[in-house]
Parts: C-alpha cells; structure tokens; sequence
C-alpha cells in the first residue's frame, strides 16, 4: 500500500521533483497527510514515556513510612472545577473540527475560540489557585514547589503539563487565524485536524494526572 | 560573502544573545519578586541555556519555514547550494537535502570525538602512575563526566550521519519524510555542544551518571550539562521520528519490508528506542535542574517539610535514569552491528546468512533492552527481590546478540574473502564486541557483580561493547561509504596502517582495563594507592648526610597496568587522527573511485559518486533479493521507469 502511494506520488511529480507539503493537488496533499499523520501519533507514543516517568515518580515517592500510598491536601473544588473545564474543552474542539470538515467556517470559529478560552481558564485557575503566582484576594495556595516530594511532583506535574496546555493555545490561536484567513478546506485541513488531536492528547492526559494528583491515596497533613 | 552570512555564526551569536536574555529574565523576575539580589547563577544558566540553544536555532535559520508557516505562507523547499555563495557554504548553514544533513551529522560527530577522546588522553596520562601529577580532583571529575557525554554525543551524532545519509538512499526514497525537521534536529546538537564545553568551564564532578545527592550540589556548571543533554536527546527523538516515517511510509514498488538493506532493520529498532527511551534521560536532567533550581525535592532526602510527608529519593533518579540509559546502549550499538551485517556479504561476496534472523534479533534487542535496567543498580540498595528478574532479563540479551555472531561467522564460512579497510575493521568490530560480550555475563550475574560494580572491569567491559558496537563499524562505515559520498578513494595504506594500530591497542586497553579491575582498581577515581596489587619493585631509599633519600619510586602492578592502557590510549588516539587526516586529505588527492568500487548490489552503489542533488531521477522498483551475492542473473533493484499506468 505505501510502496503503492509512494511509487505513484513520484509518477505525480515527475522526475526528481520535491515538492512542498502545501503544494499541488490533491495526491500530493494526501501523501503528505500521511507522513504527518504517523508523524504526530509517533510525537505521541513519545511523549507517553515522560507523563509516564512523571506518573511513576508520583507513585514512587508519595508514601508514608509503612508504604502506603498517599496524596497532599489540595483544593478538591480547584482540581475538580478545572478538570471540568478541560474535558469541556474537548468538546468544543471536537465541534470546531467537524466544523472544518464540513466546511462550515462559523462552526469553526466558535469552536475555536470556546476552546481557546476553556485553555486559558484551565491555565489561568492553575496558575492562581494551585500555584499561587498570582495573587488572589482571599485565597493562599497549598504548596511551594521546594515543600517536599509533595511540592516537587505536584509542580513538576502540573508544570510539564501546563507548558503542554501553553503550547496547545499557541497552536489554536495560529491555526485559528489560517482558518480565518481561508488556508483550511474541508478536503484539506490537516493543521486542524493536528491541533485538535495534539489538544486531545493533551486533555487525554490529565484524566490521568487528575486522579494521580487530586483522589488516590490517603490524604496527609504538610 | 560575509561571515555573518554563514549560519553557524549567526547561530552562535544568537546563542549568546539568547543567553544574555535567560540572564536578563531571571533578573527581571527576581526584582519583581522583591529579592535584594536579583542575580541567581543556578536560575540564570538553567534559563539561559534553554533561551541560548533557542537562539542558536533561530539566528542559523532552522525555524524560519516554520514562523512563515505560523502566518500562512509556505515557502518550497530550496534545492541546491544557497543563491549567491559558494557551495561550501551549505555545509555550514541550514540545508533540507538528508545527504548534506547526514555530512553534517558525520563531522560534528567526529568534532564531539576529539574533544571526548582529548579528554581521556588527559586523564588516562594522569592515571600512569599513581599520585596526583598535574589534575586537581576536581578537574579529573569534570574530565570524566565530559569525556562521557562528549562521546556519548559523538555516537548519537555518528547514528545520525549514518542514518540520515544512508536510510534515505537504502529504502530508495527522495529524502526524509519531514526535512525541515530533519535540519531542526541536527542544528540542536550544535548549541548543546557548546553547552557541553561551557561546562568543562564551569565545573561538574559527579561522572556522566549525575547521581544525587551530589549533582544537587555543587557548581553550577551541571546546568549547562544538563541542557547539553535534554538537547542531544531531542534531537534523538525527532530524528527517531523521521527515520520510522521514511522507512514505512516512503519505499518504492517492491522495497518490502523484508527487502530493505539489512542497516534499515537495525535502524528501525534504535529509532524505536531513541523515540521512546529518550524522554525518561530529557526527564531526569530536567528534575535535577528544578531541584538544584528551585529546591523541588525529587531526589534528595533531606529536603522535607514535616516528618509525615514524604521525601526525594536518589534511588528513583537511578531508575529513571538507567531507564534511557541503558537501553542508549543498544542505541548506540544496534546500528554499529547493522553495519557489519551490511559490509560482510559485499567483501565476503555471499548471501547475508539468516536475513530474517538478524531482522528480528534487531528488534528482540530492543525489546529486552527495556526490561534490563536494574542490572546497573545491584548495588545501589534497592529492593533485593528486583535484582534476580533483572539479572535474568540482562542474561536474556546474549541469546539475539549470539543470533548476530553466528549469523556473521556463517555468512564468512567459504566466502570469497577480500580484505580492505571496511573489511578489517567489520572483523575487527567482531572482536572487540566479542570481548564486551563475553565479559557481559560476568556483570549481569548479581553474585559476581556485587564484587565487580565499582571497579575497572565494567570500564572494559563497556568501552568494548561501544568500541566493539559502534567505533569500529563507524570507521568501517566511513571508509566504505566515503568513495560514494566523495567519488574519491582514501588512502588504503593509511587506512589499513589505522586499522593496525588501533586493533591490538584496543585489545590491549580493554583486557588492560579488565585486568586492574580484578586486582581492585575502583573506577571514576583520581589517584590509587601504589601498592593495589601488590608491587613490582619497591620504593628504595638510601640515607645521605643524614636524612632518607627517595631514588627510585618503585612500581606497582595496577600501576603497570596503567602504564600500558594509557600508552594504549595514545595509540588509538593518533591512529583516529591519521583517519581524520586521511578522511580530509583524500578529498583533494584521492583517486577517483568510480560509481561502485565496492561491487555492492545495494541501490544507493547504482547511482553516481558523489551522488547528485536528487538521488534517484526516476523511482526504482525492487525486483529481488539484497544479498543475493554470488548468484548468477539475480538483480535486486532496476533502475529503469517503472511501467506507468498503474495509477
């Protein structure tokens, strides 16, 4: 099948002929998805094995004396309220690239803009509430990040997974404004399609992280 | 032409701009936060090696297709030498071609190897005799951990020079899946080199493993250590990432899998591992920067707030650690013994003996190799029921690598042998492996270990299985693929005088190295006391107007041993630069090689030499075997158009 492609994409091409990923016609277009496509799910399998090494260091270090698994007090109404708005999210990037996909540019937009102001309120609520960097009138957050193992996972967690979220708002707000400017068709969307899974994943990951930090293991006084 | 017209220094004055940023934030910050001193090293370098690598990339130009692409405008692909320079200037900024791209890879590979290999000259010259002669402690420390990660960045450099040019031109694709991101990767190690020599500057001295507590402390040259890393293993995982697209998803009509050169097999399973191990290796460095930082308390024990909530742990560094760590090894070695399985069946001129086998066993390596990490740790004080798993998985290794040998050993039985440098050294990479290999169940087994760990014998053990592995098949590789990649021979005296002397010195060094171990000299240490072994002759004095004399200072038996692996050392130190001499002096002098000195039925030999700016001009369809040497009228590609019309 792909020897199939490949060998027909330099029919396509003619001689010696490289061409861009944004270039002519549709058979080039869809080689290119390809690539792109395993590409990405690749970046994915890759990035398992750093929230993997973080979930285990959780596991690891956050035990009491007889080896029992425990977990920081925190804010379960923070933990709980910015979960809700993520997994909110993923539905509203759901609705914008179906949007794209059917052509409907309206769709997209609100899609777009919903999930980008979800992300913010996710980044935003961690930010204040569970880091305490911005200060919040009558509210002190839990933990400091030299405060112990404790301190140190649930920053380093949070942390690693906050600059995913960063990265995922700069990824919509771009593909956001291409879509604007009409560079997206429903055939060809492939920077849609990737910013939403890329948010997806990212989603995908804290409901693992969520429980590890907020609900598992008996809580500890510090 | 300008100098700032070359990428390389635009790059790096963008890394010092980039870093005087990191410094200006960290200040900015702090008086912010209302500290009275706003100048904090340990946050200043971590952050500004993080914004200088980042301007590195920006100021040679890898990312500047991508900041067009983020507002809609997407530039072609620019093909051949840059408009308006000469055409050497390409090797010195950002080029998309994987040929150029994998040159690149080959001689920064070899810049990281003098300046590893500069380094154990140093302290090798500074063991010979017992005593510190000229290196502080220190000093020596800051030796060690540097000769460590400058070569281990010089064999994931040399990895990628192999698998950038080669793959590619093997599975018969125009160029790699994703070039920009090809040239990304590769401009990234650049910035982390410099990374890595600002720390020679700054002091580190825990050895290239970082174990904490010690790495929690100390100077602060372990920022730029630990950035140099989390960048080269970047660059792994993205190149990883490539190499796998290309190899799916780019082969022509009839590369079946089980068609590719048998290098591409090795190639899939280190990329496999690259793109997975390498993130636990980015993630380690990165929580001993925090903690060193900011205080997070990871590793160090001590580092609490009450006594009922839990502690850092500097065991959970070793694993995660070792859990890159040790599967780097097959990294850097799975590609190495690729290459001799791809060099032997041309020089031996008969069928690669058990093609699937070696396929596989490249995979069934990989595999194991994630399941054996704890064999680094039976010492280390973690829980004693883990240790006979790992040392059963670690043993499980030996069966997929025997697999190779006597895959090797058939492929040689009744070949035609001709014996040229790529040869000799795919033989002698046999040699040396088979010396690490053999020495290798010696330390997986937790009873001999527990004696063994901390001594010598591992430093043997492991510099064979890397020189074994990786050096000797990357000089064979380079002496094979060097008429291909310049159309010139190398000097074939020079090269078989390299080889010569490099063999038995390597012998020598490693069995030398074994040796000590045994009679008890512990590794990662500066000085040993003379009399460890026992001694030769000893120290006489005589007593002159009163007082003792010292006339002669006597000789011990590690000390001998010492003696003889340092002068081995030098050996294969100058016969490294007689190779690089003759690498560059070839280029000028050489004769010319034609398009297939070798007579290799592989594609890339079918080409001519150099191979021109677009490998293939039309695509080739695979019509046989690879290795069928010897075997009249077979043909393994055809380079004529594939009929049209299937599509």
């Amino acid at each position: 099948m792909s020897a199939h492609v490949t060998a027909a994409h330099g029919a396509a091409h003619g001689a010696g002929a490289h061409e861009d990923s944004h270039g002519d016609g549709a058979h080039s277009y869809a080689i290119h998805l390809q690539h792109s496509r395993l590409g990405l799910w690749l970046f994915f399998i890759s990035e398992i094995f750093l929230f993997g090494a973080l979930l285990a260091a959780r596991f690891y270090l956050w035990r009491d004396d007889h080896g029992a698994i425990v977990r920081p007090e925190l804010d379960q109404v923070v933990g709980l309220i910015v979960t809700g708005v993520l997994l909110l999210s993923s539905w509203s990037m759901n609705m914008a690239e179906t949007g794209m996909e059917y052509d409907d540019r309206r769709t997209f937009s609100i899609g777009m803009i919903s999930t980008f102001i979800l992300g913010s309120i996710f980044l935003v609520g961690v930010m204040i509430f569970e880091w305490g960097l911005i200060p919040f009138p009558g509210y002190t957050a839990h933990l400091k990040p030299w405060d112990g193992a404790f301190g140190a996972i649930v920053f380093g967690m949070t942390g690693i997974h906050a600059l995913h979220v960063l990265s995922g708002l700069i990824f919509i707000a771009i593909v956001w404004r291409l879509g604007r400017l009409g560079h997206y068709s429903g055939e060809q969307h492939w920077g849609v399609e990737a910013c939403a899974i890329y948010w997806h994943y990212v989603d995908l990951v804290w409901i693992f992280f969520y429980p590890a930090i907020y609900l598992i293991g008996h809580a500890v006084h510090h | 032409m300008t100098l700032m017209s070359l990428g390389l220094v635009r790059g790096l004055v963008g890394q010092v701009v980039g870093t005087l940023i990191g410094f200006a934030l960290i200040i900015i910050g702090r008086l912010l936060m209302g500290y009275d001193d706003p100048w904090y090293a340990e946050g200043a370098w971590a952050l500004g090696s993080v914004f200088g690598t980042l301007g590195f990339l920006v100021g040679v130009g890898a990312m500047d297709d991508w900041f067009q692409w983020m507002v809609g405008r997407f530039p072609p692909i620019h093909h051949g030498p840059p408009k308006g320079k000469p055409a050497w200037t390409r090797y010195f900024g950002v080029d998309y071609n994987h040929k150029i791209i994998g040159i690149q890879y080959g001689v920064t590979s070899l810049v990281a190897l003098m300046i590893g290999g500069g380094c154990a000259v140093v302290f090798r010259t500074e063991l010979a005799r017992s005593g510190l002669q000229f290196l502080s402690p220190e000093l020596y420390n800051t030796l060690i951990g540097i000769h460590g990660w400058a070569a281990l960045a010089s064999i994931l450099l040399g990895v990628g020079a192999m698998a950038n040019y080669l793959v590619p031109l093997m599975v018969g694709a125009d160029d790699m899946a994703f070039p920009r991101l090809n040239a990304f990767a590769y401009w990234i190690n650049v910035p982390a080199i410099m990374l890595l020599l600002g720390s020679l500057v700054m002091n580190w001295d825990s050895g290239w493993t970082f174990y904490p507590p010690l790495s929690t402390r100390g100077s602060v040259g372990y920022q730029l250590a630990f950035y140099s890393i989390y960048m080269i293993g970047l660059s792994s995982i993205l190149g990883s990432i490539n190499i796998i697209v290309t190899m799916l998803l780019m082969r022509p009509k009839g590369m079946s899998l089980f068609r590719m050169p048998i290098f591409c097999w090795a190639m899939l399973a280190t990329s496999l591992l690259q793109m997975t191990a390498t993130q636990t290796i980015g993630q380690a460095v990165l929580m001993l920067s925090l903690e060193r930082a900011l205080g997070m308390g990871y590793f160090d024990p001590v580092s609490g707030l009450a006594t009922a909530t839990p502690n850092g742990d500097p065991i959970l560094f070793q694993h995660i650690f070792w859990f890159y760590s040790h599967p780097a090894v097959y990294i850097f070695v799975l590609p190495g013994l690729g290459i001799i399985s791809e060099i032997l069946p041309v020089f031996a001129r008969k069928p690669l003996f058990g093609y699937r086998w070696i396929a596989m066993s490249s995979l069934a390596i990989a595999l194991v190799g994630f399941l054996v990490w704890g064999h680094h740790m039976f010492t280390s004080g973690y829980s004693p029921y883990l240790r006979i798993p790992f040392m059963l998985s670690t043993l499980l290794v030996a069966v997929p690598t025997g697999v190779k040998f006597f895959s090797w050993l058939g492929t040689l039985w009744g070949g035609k042998l001709t014996f040229p440098t790529p040869m000799l050294f795919a033989l002698g990479a046999i040699s040396v492996f088979l010396i690490g290999g053999l020495s290798g169940p010696v330390l997986a087994t937790v009873t001999t270990d527990l004696y063994l760990h901390d001594t010598y014998f591992v430093v043997g053990h492991f510099h064979a299985t890397i020189f074994g592995g990786f050096v000797f098949p990357f000089f064979a590789a380079l002496y094979f693929w060097y008429p291909k990649i310049t159309g010139r021979m190398y000097n074939e005296t020079l090269g078989k005088i390299h080889f010569w002397l490099m063999t038995p010195a390597f012998w020598m060094m490693s069995l030398g190295q074994m040796t000590v171990g045994t009679m008890g000299m512990r590794r990662r240490i500066a000085d040993y006391e003379q009399a460890l072994g026992g001694m030769i002759n000893d120290p006489v004095t005589v007593v002159r107007d009163g007082a003792n004399v010292l006339i002669s200072h006597g000789l011990g038996k590690v000390e001998v041993g010492h003696i003889i692996i340092t002068i081995a050392g030098f050996t294969i130190a100058f016969s490294v630069l007689l190779m690089i001499y003759n690498l560059f002096n070839s280029l000028d002098v050489g004769e010319l090689a034609g398009n297939n000195p070798w007579r290799s039925r592989s594609p890339e030999w079918q080409i001519p030499s150099p191979i021109p700016e677009h490998s293939y001009p039309t695509p080739i369809t695979v019509v046989g075997e690879p290795y069928d040497y010897g075997l009249a009228g077979s043909t393994y590609v055809s380079m004529t158009p594939a009929p049209g019309g299937d599509d």
